[in-house]
């Protein structure tokens, strides 16, 4: 039977098992959002801004592991996605983005609405394709979320001409793909899966340093398992939160710029730093030079072009980290290794007991830690998906939450996306209905996506916005006041414009406010228990800065604020340090 | 540092740029770039000349890797290269000097291709070093066009049985 490229796309979504596009129509998309009326599965969602459809697939993919689509009109839909693929690319999330274009017979000749969808997103795309025939289409549909979902996953864009897909074909969906430019290593080398679990049979002071690929690959129950089996103290990034327990003995917490003292600490005192699906980004790293400058380094990549790329690696390997982290495991109880890491995990708990983080809270005044304390205590035993804006938000959301499980933390982190979390948390609360969905957020990055309360209410799609609304662009704040002579240029909003509980309402949705602490568990209860979209807005000082913090191009030891203390020279106990390599 | 990379794409519309940009945003300048079909009509072969420290290149080449057009990709040990650029240069000729600049000419064993009133064109191949030095020999008569090709090169056959 004939049918429409249109047609063939939704026909192939459903053969890719994708339950959910969100989406945005216009003039050439109509074929295509024609097609997609006549089905049940996937379900279209309906956003308010382009840039939120490809946040939301995000999101969804970020919870489920399962790329979803977004699906635009040429021009001005297309390039509204620009931000959102290049969010998803800096932190290797899969997804495909399907943008309408012109007719064939017109692109190149400046018509209405047309842009170079493949043009533009070369440098943010894993691949991309331009669509010349409807006959091709079904193919690369198959290549494009083979390419999205493996290796190391990222965002693919499927670009369609308007006459694509209106043509007719005869469907075929292909089993297989051929690609013999692209050909993901998966099994790490034997050679040096043996030489990793040597050194770390071995060392005295090793380091599990866990990211993104972590959750990228599953990898989660292989990491706990050598963590375990050798006693490995684990750092997770901002990425890679929640891929090991963050209520486990051997968590310490997140490195970089605002991690804790004890984790920076750990870090450049290790004599072994185990990578696994990490980049050793600048955030992370600091001064490269002292970064981890006593230790030897593995590094764990399904990319080869991470190895070395910042820090480099004693041993390199490349493959998958379930893959790896399972090779490794399997050596080391052949070896009949076994943990000595007592008087090591001492020392980290030393400093773990001494430089925790902490806030003062003045009398009668709502203290943005707090509530994220509190948006953590609140939820403890039921399961919730945070997600956050970009900012102080979000680190204070990195100190104060402890993510126990796996995909539950969604956070732009490479490309730092103001207005990501919101849009995110709908395309998370899709993937993970039953889960409770709460986007952390500013008072600054809520009003970048602030129309998609549209999108949640029509949609019940439930999700708690928390916005921390202190009134200025908190972490451009907080720099301009210790680098820039308290110049607070562009940085002020106003806490009373918008009135959130207002827009809330306005929206059909419920709002909120908290000023006093003593009304914030009642008031966050009431939002959790909500059966639709709800916006908190707490009014926090804005005077309040994240600490402690790494200066820009600084050594992750020597921090500024929090509890008095570093570099790490000055913070060995000498007596625990010799205990270590008795 | 010079490197000569062969690389071998899918010949498919859009490869070139890819490529292109890639060394661009990765902050590499591509110094010479020639692209052609190869005896498979479904590949082309790029023969991309870059300066750069071999730590940053290593970088480079891993992110090509990464494209998905790519099939494959040497960095081409000059001692084990054959290299080939082809030049054309349009040089004042006034009738007086025409044999001198012949004689340049059939010394680089190049051939003059076209002939006008006050011009020659010479056509010349062989390696940029060889190139170079006719280019600087001809400068003297004052070179009123040149166009080159970019590099083009293989890795030399095995010598073993």
């Amino acid at each position: 039977m004939r049918i429409s490229g249109a047609q063939a796309l939704v026909r192939s979504l459903q053969n890719e098992g994708v339950e959910v596009v969100f989406g945005y129509p216009g003039g050439v998309a109509l074929p295509i959002f024609d097609a997609l009326f006549d089905v049940e599965s996937p379900r279209t969602i309906l956003v308010r801004h382009e840039q939120a459809a490809v946040h939301a697939a995000d999101g969804y993919a970020r919870v489920t592991g399962r790329p979803a689509a977004a699906i635009v009109t040429s021009g001005p839909g297309a390039t509204n996605t620009v931000t959102g693929i290049a969010n998803a690319f800096m932190d290797s999330i899969p997804m495909v983005v399907f943008t309408a274009q012109v007719a064939t017979h017109v692109i190149g000749t400046d018509a209405f609405q047309e842009s170079d969808m493949t043009g533009i997103t070369i440098p943010i795309t894993k691949h991309n394709y331009l669509v010349k025939s409807a006959e091709e289409l079904p193919g690369v549909i198959k290549e494009a979320y083979h390419i999205a979902s493996t290796g190391r996953p990222g965002p693919v864009l499927i670009d369609i001409p308007v006459d694509v897909s209106k043509g007719e074909i005869d469907y075929h969906y292909p089993e297989t793909v051929n690609l013999p430019g692209y050909k993901p290593t998966y099994k790490g080398h034997t050679k040096q899966i043996k030489q990793a679990a040597g050194l770390i049979a071995k060392a005295r002071k090793p380091l599990l340093y866990a990211g993104g690929g972590v959750l990228a690959s599953g990898a989660w129950k292989e990491l706990k398992e050598l963590a375990e089996l050798m006693q490995l103290p684990v750092v997770t990034t901002l990425m890679g939160k929640g891929c090991f327990p963050e209520d486990h003995h051997l968590f310490v917490g997140m490195p970089g710029m605002h991690g804790a003292k004890y984790t920076n600490y750990t870090i450049t005192e290790t004599d072994l730093l185990i990578g696994v699906g990490v980049r050793f980004d600048d955030r992370v790293t600091g001064k490269l030079s002292s970064f981890a400058s006593k230790s030897k380094v593995i590094h764990i990549d399904i990319d080869p072009a991470e190895i070395g790329k910042n820090k480099a690696a004693d041993v390199p390997i490349v493959g998958d980290a379930k893959n790896v982290l399972a090779a490794i495991v399997a050596e080391l109880r052949k070896m009949g290794a076994e943990p000595h890491t007592d008087a090591w995990m001492r020392v980290i708990d030393d400093w773990r007991s001494r430089y925790p983080f902490h806030y003062h809270t003045p009398e009668g005044v709502l203290m943005p830690e707090y509530v994220v304390e509190r948006i953590r205590e609140l939820t403890k035993d039921r399961p919730t998906v945070i997600t956050t804006e970009v900012g102080q938000n979000q680190m204070w959301s990195c100190q104060y939450t402890h993510i126990r499980e796996p995909r539950t933390w969604v956070s732009s982190g490479g490309l730092g996306t103001m207005g990501f979390g919101f849009p995110a948390a709908m395309g998370a609360q899709l993937g993970r209905p039953e889960h409770l969905v709460i986007d952390i957020a500013g008072d600054g990055s809520i009003q970048m996506n602030i129309q998609e309360l549209a999108t949640a209410k029509i949609n019940h799609i439930p999700v708690k916005i928390v916005i921390l609304n202190n009134g200025v662009l908190g972490m451009v704040h907080q720099w301009q006041e210790l680098f820039y002579g308290e110049r607070y240029a562009s940085s002020i909003l106003n806490q009373d414009i918008p009135d959130f509980v207002k827009v809330a309402e306005a929206y059909g949705c419920l709002g909120l406010r908290v000023t006093d602490p003593a009304d914030l568990d009642a008031t966050l209860l009431k939002a959790f228990e909500y059966d639709g979209p709800v916006i908190v807005d707490c009014r926090v000082p804005s005077s309040e800065n994240v600490y402690p913090m790494v200066a820009p191009g600084g050594s992750i030891d020597e921090m500024l604020g929090g509890i008095p203390g570093g570099p790490v020279s000055e913070m060995l106990d000498d007596e625990l340090l010799e205990e270590v390599w008795e | 540092m010079h490197h000569t990379l062969s690389v071998l794409v899918e010949n498919k519309p859009g490869v070139l740029m890819r490529v292109a940009s890639l060394f661009a945003r990765r902050g590499f300048n591509i110094d010479s770039l020639a692209v052609g079909i190869t005896e498979d009509p479904t590949l082309s072969r790029m023969t991309i000349v870059v300066s750069a420290e071999d730590t940053p290149l290593e970088q480079v080449t891993k992110q090509l890797h990464k494209l998905i057009n790519v099939l494959k990709i040497q960095d081409l040990d000059p001692k084990e290269m054959i290299d080939r650029e082809l030049v054309l240069f349009k040089v004042n000729a006034p009738p007086e000097r025409r044999h001198e600049i012949i004689e340049i000419a059939n010394v680089f064993r190049a051939k003059i291709v076209d002939v006008g009133k006050q011009s020659l064109t010479i056509e010349a191949t062989g390696t940029s070093e060889k190139l170079l030095a006719m280019e600087d020999l001809l400068r003297t008569y004052g070179i009123k066009e040149l166009a080159r090709t970019g590099k083009i090169a293989l890795a030399r056959g095995s010598k073993d049985a």
